[in-house]
């Protein structure tokens, strides 16, 4: 896997809600092409660090710089792909009235849409109203916002959860493609499983990031057979 | 502020209103209801209609346009497109103004309605011209808007934004002039009373006045406007605490 630039540096980022604090000097670097998997219990962080990277979260501390530009800048905008947790779409609107919204604020051609809707496999419900979809359905619908003008760096807060297992294996084989021609893909996500198919894990817990490697060294340093052991073993170590 | 991204946004807001037909018929016709109601309650008592129904035709539309507004950016925030949205190249100004429109559009078709309602239908005579009152409504239809836009970036729930309007436009109902005559107020609440937009409505509305006094009270109408829209574009925050 050829390694391209550093578009992602965070660096000793501490961020703090209602007096505590949630996230405590995290730091990791992320490059063009990687497919990385953000794993980690409920209540961990992983949202509120996607949130940091994106710039829609105040930060107590610390340095987040993206493709080259503190977070949250004005010309990052439309420069990362976000799709936040529980679906942040329209549901009185139906699923072509979303996107062609969030295409249009994007400044993006309408094919664009069409595009997405057949990554995500919902061409046939583009004009169901999102309110009579499934959860299911809604998390693609959400997913497809993300996907609109192929951004630099994907940011996905568990984009499978509430999928049947084909449509995850589609959903994960979409994001290494992604990732091979040159985007950078955060994923967080609570299976352990789904873990395997990223070249690269990082867990948070409690705010701290226990690990950052490959899912391999994962289960050699625990000596665990299944992700899920190793995960609470790791756990375990550090508490 | 780029025009094509605020128009996306206002067809945007209209779109899912046309996903909703029961709040477009409520918007548009709880106010022409409401005055048909007071016509009907007044039948027997006809110059009584003719100095109530006009004032309250800078009332109603307020109150019915605040509500529907802030409900509705509230639940931008709650759902969490209000955030998706800043992370896409949408300013807060654009936000506003695709806002203010979609329901400044709504606000001309209502108050077309039920001024055109009331001279006909509801046989109000009034000494002032129907073009005026329906500026009034228009107004405060914009105003209502502006008011709920602001004070929805403050309001951490709908049922919040809700009990909002017995704070904000109650005390303004209560001093606008209509239970007491704004020159009959104490003096120090009639200082306030001259100042608030509602009573501004209600003296444009007022018959036998001079041209200078109702560019006066739209004056103070429209200044009411921008500025609870400027102030809701300098109170949304695009970080989260
Ligand atoms: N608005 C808030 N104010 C204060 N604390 C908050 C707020 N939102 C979240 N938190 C806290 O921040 C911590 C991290 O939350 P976050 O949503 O980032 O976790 P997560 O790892 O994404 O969890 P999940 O897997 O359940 O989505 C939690 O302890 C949570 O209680
Ligand atoms: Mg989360």
């Amino acid at each position: 896997m050829k390694r391209g630039k550093i578009t992602v540096d965070v660096a000793e980022l501490r961020v703090v809600r209602e007096g505590s604090e949630i996230l405590h000097s995290l730091s990791f670097r992320a490059s063009e092409g990687e497919l990385i998997g953000l794993l980690g219990p409920s209540g961990s962080g992983k949202s509120t660090l996607m949130r940091s990277l994106l710039g829609v979260q105040v930060i107590a501390g610390g340095a987040l710089q993206i493709l080259t530009k503190p977070a949250g800048a004005r010309s990052l905008r439309g420069k990362l792909g976000y799709m936040a947790q529980g679906s942040a779409v329209y549901l009185d609107l139906s699923v072509e009235e979303n996107l062609h919204y969030f295409a249009g604020v994007l400044n993006e051609p309408r094919e664009e849409v069409a595009r997405v809707l057949e990554v995500v496999s919902l061409t046939s419900f583009a004009r169901r109203v999102v309110s009579s979809l499934s959860g299911g359905e809604r998390t693609r619908v959400s997913l497809a916002t993300a996907l609109l003008g192929s951004p630099p760096i994907l940011i996905l807060d568990e984009p499978t959860v509430g999928l049947d297992p084909i449509l995850r294996r589609d959903l994960w084989d979409t994001f290494k493609k992604l990732a091979e021609s040159g985007t950078t893909v955060l994923v967080s996500s609570h299976v352990m499983d789904e873990a395997a198919r990223c070249e690269r894990l990082l867990l948070l817990r409690d705010g701290h990031l226990l690990f950052d490697d490959s899912p391999t060294n994962l289960l050699a340093a625990s000596k665990s057979s299944s992700y899920d052991d190793a995960f609470e073993r790791l756990i375990e170590q550090h508490s | 502020m780029n025009l094509r991204r605020v128009l996306l946004t206002t067809r945007r807001i209209l779109q899912q209103l046309r996903h909703d037909p029961r709040t477009i018929g409520l918007l548009l016709l709880v106010p022409s209801a409401l005055i048909g109601l007071l016509a009907w309650t007044l039948s027997r008592r006809p110059s009584s209609f003719a100095s109530i129904g006009p004032q309250l035709l800078g009332v109603f539309p307020l109150i019915v346009m605040f509500l529907v507004t802030s409900v509705i950016t509230l639940r931008e925030r709650t759902v969490g497109t209000l955030e998706r949205l800043f992370t896409l190249p949408l300013t807060k100004g654009e936000f506003i103004a695709g806002y203010a429109f979609a329901f400044g559009l709504l606000a001309v078709v209502q108050s077309m309605l039920v001024a055109t309602l009331s001279y006909t239908w509801f046989g109000l005579s009034h000494q002032g011209i129907p073009w005026r009152i329906g500026l009034v409504a228009l107004c405060a239809g914009l105003l209502g808007t502006a008011l709920g836009l602001a004070l929805s970036a403050v309001a951490h729930s709908e049922f919040q934004a809700v009990q909002f309007m017995p704070a904000f436009i109650l005390p303004q109902l209560l001093l606008c002039g209509l239970f007491v005559p704004v020159g009959q107020l104490p003096a120090a609440l009639r200082l306030i009373a001259d100042v608030l937009p509602m009573t501004a409505a209600i003296h444009a509305i007022a018959p036998w006045q001079s041209t200078a006094f109702y560019t006066g009270q739209f004056a103070i109408m429209v200044a009411y406007i921008l500025g609870a829209l400027a102030a809701g574009a300098a109170t949304i925050r695009r970080k989260t605490k």
